[in-house]
C-alpha cells in the first residue's frame, strides 16, 4: 500500500457527495492542553460521537490480550502449525550464484527420490524490479538469476526431511555473469549492471517500491525529487549551516515465523493458509496469478508469527506451494527456511548527504538531502520522509536514488525509509541546536508545529533526567554518559477495504467477523473492546472471528492502518446491530426502539431508568434466532492531513576503551489518536524501541563482495538484541482526539520507536563523547573508528 | 535415494558432535546429552538411516512414532505427534524457541534427536498447565501482556518456568540470564521479565499462605 495511493483513496472517498448528513460535536485535542469540541458533518447513520476515554467503560482501558491464553499454551495455530490430512511438505530451491543465466534445470533425480510427489520450476520471480522493456534482455527459458538465493524451484514430499533431500538433488546449470553486491561499487560507471536497462519495482500492499518513470543510468535509478521554494536562497539567508554524510546498513525483517503458506488446491476452491499481513492481498494476488475468480480463493490467517512489513501478497513461495498442490493433488506446506527468510526481503541501506541552514534565532531556512540506498534487486530506498514532514521549512530539495545490486529485494519494513532518514535528519537538527547554543528540546519547540509532540517534549522534560544533562563530553573517565532525544513522524492512512459483520444470537452471545488479521499487535483485543463498549458486556465475552476471507473484507496491515481503518467499521456494525436488536424487541418490552439504551452494562428504558434488563434477557425476545449488521469504513470526517509521532529519550553509557554502548534507559512519549487498548499499545511501543536499539547497535546484513553471498543468514551471526541488552523502558501514551471517525483510533506500529532510536542514540552518543556517530550499526569497531582509536574496517 | 552412497550412521560419532554444539549453547542440554553420550559409548548399536519405531513419553503420555534417526525432537513433536506448540525458528540452537523440558531440564528440541529422547520425560508447552488451570508463569504472561505475535512465547514460558523450578526467588538479572538465549523479535522482553518476577512473587506468597495456615492448624 503505497502511502500516496492510500491518501488518494481516502481523498476520493471523502469527496463523494452525501446528501444525508448531520452535524455533530466531537471531543477534540489533547487532555494535557484542555479538551475542546469540534463540529463535523457526518453521515446521518453514523453512531453518536464517543466521549473521551475517561468516560468509557471498555475502550481506552488496559485489556488482556484476547488470545493470550491460547498463545501461552501453545494452542494458537500459526501457518507453520497447520497439519492437514494427506499434507505434503515442501522446500524451495534457491540460486547458488549472484548473477547469471540458467542454462538447464534437471529435476529428474529429485523426482525419483521415494516420497517426492511434485516438483515445480518457477517461471516468473515476484517481488523484484522488472525491466521496462523486457526486450533489452536475451529471451531465456528461465528467469535470469540476479541474486544468490533467488527462488528457482520447489519440491513437495511426504516429509520435510525428504523434501529437503530432494531440493538438494535439483541440478541447476548456470552461465555466470559479473555481479556487484556493494552499493558504492555499484554506482561506478564500469560496474556490472544488475539490469541491462531501466527497471522498476512495484510496492507491496505494505508500501515499499520506489518511484517509476525516473531516469536510470547503470545501476542508479532516480532521482525522485521533492522541492519547495529555492534552497540557494534559503542557504543564503542562513547564519548557520550544518552538513554531514550518514550511512545506514541493510536490516532483515527476521520475523520468527518465516514466510510460508499451506495451499490446498481443489477444483472448486483454493484454500490458502498464509503467514501474512494481508489476507486480502494474498487473495488478490492468488486470483491474479492463477486467473481465478476471487470467489474461489479462500485465505486464512488465524495466528501470525511476525511480519514487520515483509509479508504481503502471494510471494514466490505461495505461488510455488499452489503449483505443487495442484500438481500433487494434495495440500502442501511450504515455509521458507531461516536462510531464505533473511534473503527474501529487507530494509534498504542508505548513504545520505544532508545540509540544513538556520538563522541565529533558530528558524530553518533550507533543507537539502541527497540519498543513495540499495534495495538489492528492488527499489524503495528513499529516506526523505522525516526531512520533508517533521518540520516546516520554506526551502527544501530532496533527491532520492535507488542503487541496484545483486542482492535480495528490499521491502516495506516498519516505517519504510524513516529510521534511515531520521538517523541523519534528527542528528543534524541536534547538531544545529548545539551550534545555536540551544537546548535540543527548546529548539524543537521553536521549529515543530505538531501539538502532540509539544506535549510529549514537556513530559520528557518533567519525567526524565534531562535537566541534569551535561555539556557534550563532560565525563572524564573512559566510560562516558550521555542523553539524547529524537522525534518521529508517521501519517494517517486509511484503507477503505475495511468491513465486518456483528451478529447477536437469541442466547445473547455476540460475534464479530472480518477478514482482517492480527499480526500480534492485538487487533482481536481492540475489536472486542469496541463491540463490548456498544453492548455493555465485557470484551472477553465477545467472540472474535477474523483472518478468513470468507468474512467481510479487512484492511491489509501495513503503514499502521489497521486500528484506524477497521475499528470505525466495527463500531458502526455493532451500533447498527444494537439498533436492530432494539427495534426487534421493543414491542415485546412495550416500548419503542428509541426509548432503549445500554447504560452501566444493562439495557434500560430511557423514560424509566428503574426498569432494566440484561442483554441476554433482551436478546431472548428476538423474533428470529439471530440478527446481524454489516458495516464498511466510512470516509474520514474531514480532509485534514494528519500525522502521528513520538519523542524518544535515551540515556546511555559509552565505553570508550571497548567501543561498547550500553543503553540504560528509554523514555518514550507517543500519540496514536484515541488509544483503544493502552496495554497493547505499550507492548507495541516497547517492541518498536527495542527493534530500534537493535537496528542502531547490532543488526547488519554482511555480503561477501568476492563471492556475492549474504554471509550471516542465521540468528547467531545476524545479531538481534536479546534479553541482556534490554534497557529500562518507560512509555507515556497521550490521547489525541482528532474527530475523524466513529472511534478516532489510529495505529502505532510505525511511529513506535523504530524510527527514532538510532537518531536518539546518536544524539546521546554525541552528548556522552562530543563525537558524532554517522554510521550504524554502532558496533564496537564502528564506535572505536568514530573515536579515532582504530582505522576503519570495511564490512 | 537409489544412487546415493549408503551412509553408515554411527550414533556414538554423532553424539560426540552434538554434545559439543550443545555445550556452546545451553549448558543444561549439554549435560543431558553428555549423560547420553556416556551410555552410547557402552553400546555399539548402529541406527538408521532407515526409519525405526520408537516410543516417546510426552506430557505423561506415550507416543509410538516411526522416525529416521536424523529426525530432531522438534520435528518429531510437531510433524509426527502433532504437538505444534513447540516452535522451530532458527533450527540450529541459536534462538531457544523450541525449548522443551527433558527430565525437567530445559533443552533445545531442534538440537536433540528424537531417538535420544527415548526413555526420558518430555514436557512441552502443551503439558505445562494443569487441565484448564494455567501454570503461574503462563498466567503471569497473560496478565502482563508478555507477548505480541506469540511465536517465541512457548519457548520463553518453558525457560522462565524452569527458572522458577530451580530458583523460586529470582532477581531481574536471573530472569535476563534465564532467557538470554531466547529471541523475541516483537520486543516483549520488559513484560516477560515483569511477568516472571510476578509469578515468582505469587508463588512465594501462596507458599507463605500455605505455611501460615499449616501453622495455625
Amino acid at each position: 500500500m503505497a502511502p500516496e495511493t492510500l491518501q488518494e483513496e481516502t481523498k476520493n472517498a471523502a469527496a463523494k457527495p452525501d446528501d444525508s448528513k448531520r452535524t455533530e460535536s466531537f471531543v477534540w485535542g489533547i487532555p494535557q492542553n484542555g479538551l475542546e469540541r469540534k463540529e463535523r458533518e457526518v453521515p446521518a447513520d453514523e453512531p453518536p460521537p464517543l466521549p473521551p476515554n475517561a468516560e468509557l467503560t471498555y475502550i481506552g482501558k488496559p485489556t488482556l490480550r484476547y488470545d493470550g491464553p491460547a498463545k501461552v499454551s501453545g494452542k494458537g495455530r500459526y501457518t507453520a502449525d497447520v497439519n492437514l490430512p494427506g499434507m505434503l511438505y515442501a522446500r524451495m530451491v534457491s540460486a547458488t550464484i549472484p548473477h547469471g543465466r540458467i542454462t538447464s534445470i534437471d529435476t529428474g533425480e529429485a523426482e525419483k527420490l521415494p516420497g517426492v510427489r511434485a516438483v515445480h520450476v518457477i517461471e516468473h520471480v515476484y517481488g523484484v524490479a522488472e525491466l521496462r522493456d523486457p526486450k533489452q534482455e536475451l529471451p531465456s527459458r528461465y528467469p535470469v538469476v540476479r541474486y544468490a538465493g533467488q527462488p528457482i524451484a520447489g519440491v513437495a514430499a511426504v516429509s520435510q526431511q525428504i523434501a529437503d533431500d530432494a531440493a538438494k538433488l535439483v541440478k541447476v546449470q548456470y552461465e555466470p555473469m559479473p555481479f556487484v553486491v556493494d552499493r558504492s561499487d555499484a554506482r561506478a560507471d564500469d560496474a556490472p549492471v544488475v539490469f541491462p536497462g531501466p527497471a522498476d519495482a512495484a510496492g507491496s500492499a505494505g508500501g515499499g517500491g520506489g518511484p517509476k518513470d525516473v531516469p536510470q543510468k547503470g545501476n542508479v535509478h532516480g532521482p525522485q525529487r521533492k522541492k519547495a521554494g529555492d534552497i540557494e536562497t534559503g542557504f543564503a539567508k542562513a547564519d548557520l549551516i550544518v552538513e554531514g554524510e550518514y550511512f545506514t546498513q541493510v536490516q532483515t525483517h527476521s520475523a520468527l515465523e518465516t514466510h510460508g503458506f499451506v495451499v490446498d488446491w481443489k477444483p472448486d476452491e483454493v484454500t490458502v493458509y498464509a503467514s501474512t499481513q494481508g489476507t486480502s492481498s494474498v487473495r488478490n494476488e492468488f486470483a491474479d496469478v492463477f486467473k481465478l475468480p476471487k470467489s474461489q480463493v479462500r485465505v486464512i490467517t488465524e495466528y501470525m508469527g511476525g511480519g514487520f512489513g515483509a509479508k504481503f501478497g502471494a510471494g514466490n513461495e505461495g505461488v510455488v506451494a499452489a503449483n505443487l498442490s495442484r500438481k500433487a493433488k494434495a495440500p502442501v506446506k511450504l515455509m521458507l527456511d531461516r536462510k531464505q527468510e533473511h534473503i527474501a526481503c529487507n530494509r534498504p541501506d542508505s548513504h545520505q548527504k544532508l545540509k540544513i541552514g538556520a538563522t541565529k534565532d533558530g528558524t530553518l531556512t533550507a533543507i537539502q538531502l541527497t540519498s543513495y540506498g540499495t534495495a538489492g534487486v528492488g527499489t524503495g530506498a528513499g529516506t526523505a520522509g522525516p526531512a520533508v514532514n517533521l518540520y516546516k521549512c520554506p526551502n527544501l530539495l530532496t533527491e532520492e536514488y535507488d542503487v541496484f545490486i545483486n542482492a535480495g529485494p528490499g521491502a516495506a519494513f516498519r516505517a519504510p525509509g524513516h529510521p534511515q532518514g531520521c538517523f541523519a535528519f534528527e542528528q543534524a537538527i541536534d547538531e544545529l541546536a548545539v551550534k545555536l547554543n540551544m537546548d535540543p528540546l527548546a529548539f524543537r519547540d521553536k521549529i515543530d508545529e505538531n501539538p502532540a509532540r509539544k506535549v510529549e517534549r514537556q513530559i520528557i522534560r518533567e519525567r526524565t533526567n534531562w535537566r541534569n544533562r551535561q555539556p557534550a563530553g563532560s565525563d572524564s573517565g573512559p566510560i562516558k554518559r550521555g542523553m539524547g532525544i529524537a522525534q518521529s513522524v508517521w501519517y494517517r492512512f486509511v484503507n477503505m477495504n475495511s468491513s465486518c459483520e456483528v451478529r447477536v444470537s437469541r442466547d445473547g452471545s455476540v460475534e464479530l467477523m472480518s477478514a482482517v488479521q492480527d499480526l500480534g499487535t492485538g487487533t482481536k483485543t481492540i475489536l472486542a473492546q469496541v463491540v463490548a463498549e456498544e453492548f455493555g458486556i465485557p470484551p472477553s465475552s465477545i467472540v472474535i472471528r477474523i483472518g478468513d476471507t470468507r468474512f467481510p473484507i479487512g484492511p491489509d496491515s501495513g503503514g499502521s492502518v489497521t486500528a484506524g481503518s477497521i475499528t470505525p467499521a466495527v463500531r458502526n456494525a455493532a451500533y447498527q446491530a444494537k439498533q436492530k436488536l432494539f427495534a426487534a424487541v421493543a414491542p415485546k418490552l412495550n416500548t419503542t426502539a428509541d426509548n432503549l439504551a445500554i447504560r452501566g452494562g444493562r439495557v434500560v428504558l430511557k423514560n424509566d431508568v428503574a426498569t432494566s434488563y440484561t442483554l441476554k434477557q433482551v436478546a431472548a425476545k428476538l423474533p428470529t434466532d439471530e440478527i446481524s449488521a454489516r458495516a464498511t469504513r466510512v470516509a474520514e470526517y474531514s480532509k485534514d492531513r494528519l500525522t502521528y509521532g513520538g519523542v524518544d529519550y535515551v540515556e546511555l553509557r559509552v565505553d570508550t576503551e571497548t567501543g561498547r554502548i550500553h543503553v540504560d534507559k528509554v523514555f518514550a512519549a507517543h500519540d496514536c489518536g484515541r488509544p483503544i487498548n493502552p496495554l497493547g499499545v505499550i507492548s507495541q511501543i516497547n517492541g518498536g524501541v527495542l527493534q530500534g536499539i537493535s537496528y542502531a547497535l547490532f543488526e547488519q546484513r554482511i555480503m561477501d563482495r568476492n563471492a556475492g553471498y549474504m554471509l550471516n543468514t542465521n540468528l547467531e551471526n545476524y545479531k538481534i538484541l536479546g534479553a541482556r541488552e534490554v534497557p529500562e523502558i518507560e512509555v507515556e501514551l497521550i490521547e489525541n482526539y482528532i474527530a475523524q471517525s466513529s472511534t478516532d483510533a489510529a495505529g502505532v506500529g510505525e511511529s513506535a520507536g523504530i524510527i527514532t532510536l538510532a537518531a536518539a542514540i546518536g544524539n546521546a552518543f554525541y552528548n556522552a563523547t562530543g563525537v558524532r556517530m554517522r554510521k550504524i550499526p554502532m558496533t564496537p569497531a564502528n564506535v572505536l573508528t568514530a573515536l579515532g582509536k582504530v582505522p576503519e574496517v570495511q564490512a | 535415494m537409489p544412487d546415493a552412497p549408503k551412509i553408515e550412521f554411527s550414533r556414538r560419532g554423532f553424539l560426540k558432535g552434538a554434545g559439543i554444539t550443545a555445550a556452546t549453547t545451553v549448558i543444561e542440554s549439554a549435560n543431558a546429552l553428555a549423560r547420553d553420550a556416556k551410555d552410547a559409548l557402552h553400546s555399539e548399536r548402529i541406527l538408521g538411516p532407515e526409519a525405526l519405531p520408537i516410543k516417546l513419553k510426552v506430557n505423561g503420555h506415550e507416543h509410538a512414532v516411526t522416525v529416521e534417526p536424523r529426525y530432531t525432537l522438534a520435528q518429531t513433536l510437531r510433524d509426527n505427534i502433532g504437538l505444534t506448540g513447540t516452535k522451530v525458528v532458527c533450527d540450529r540452537g541459536s534462538c531457544s524457541a523450541c525449548t522443551v523440558w527433558i527430565d525437567k531440564t530445559p533443552t533445545l528440541a531442534c538440537m536433540t534427536l528424537a531417538v535420544d529422547a527415548v526413555g526420558r520425560e518430555i514436557t512441552t508447552i502443551e503439558g505445562l498447565a494443569h487441565g484448564e488451570t494455567l501454570h503461574p508463569v503462563q498466567a503471569a504472561f497473560v496478565k502482563h501482556d508478555a507477548m505480541q505475535c506469540g511465536f517465541c512465547t512457548p519457548g520463553m514460558v518453558m525457560s522462565c518456568a524452569a527458572l522458577l523450578e530451580r530458583n523460586p526467588n529470582p532477581t531481574l538479572a536471573d530472569v535476563k540470564h534465564a532467557v538470554s538465549g531466547n529471541l523475541c523479535r516483537c520486543g516483549a522482553y520488559p513484560k516477560i521479565f515483569a511477568a516472571t518476577l510476578d509469578a515468582a512473587h505469587q508463588r512465594q506468597a501462596a507458599r507463605l499462605v500455605t505455611l501460615t495456615s499449616e501453622m495455625e492448624a
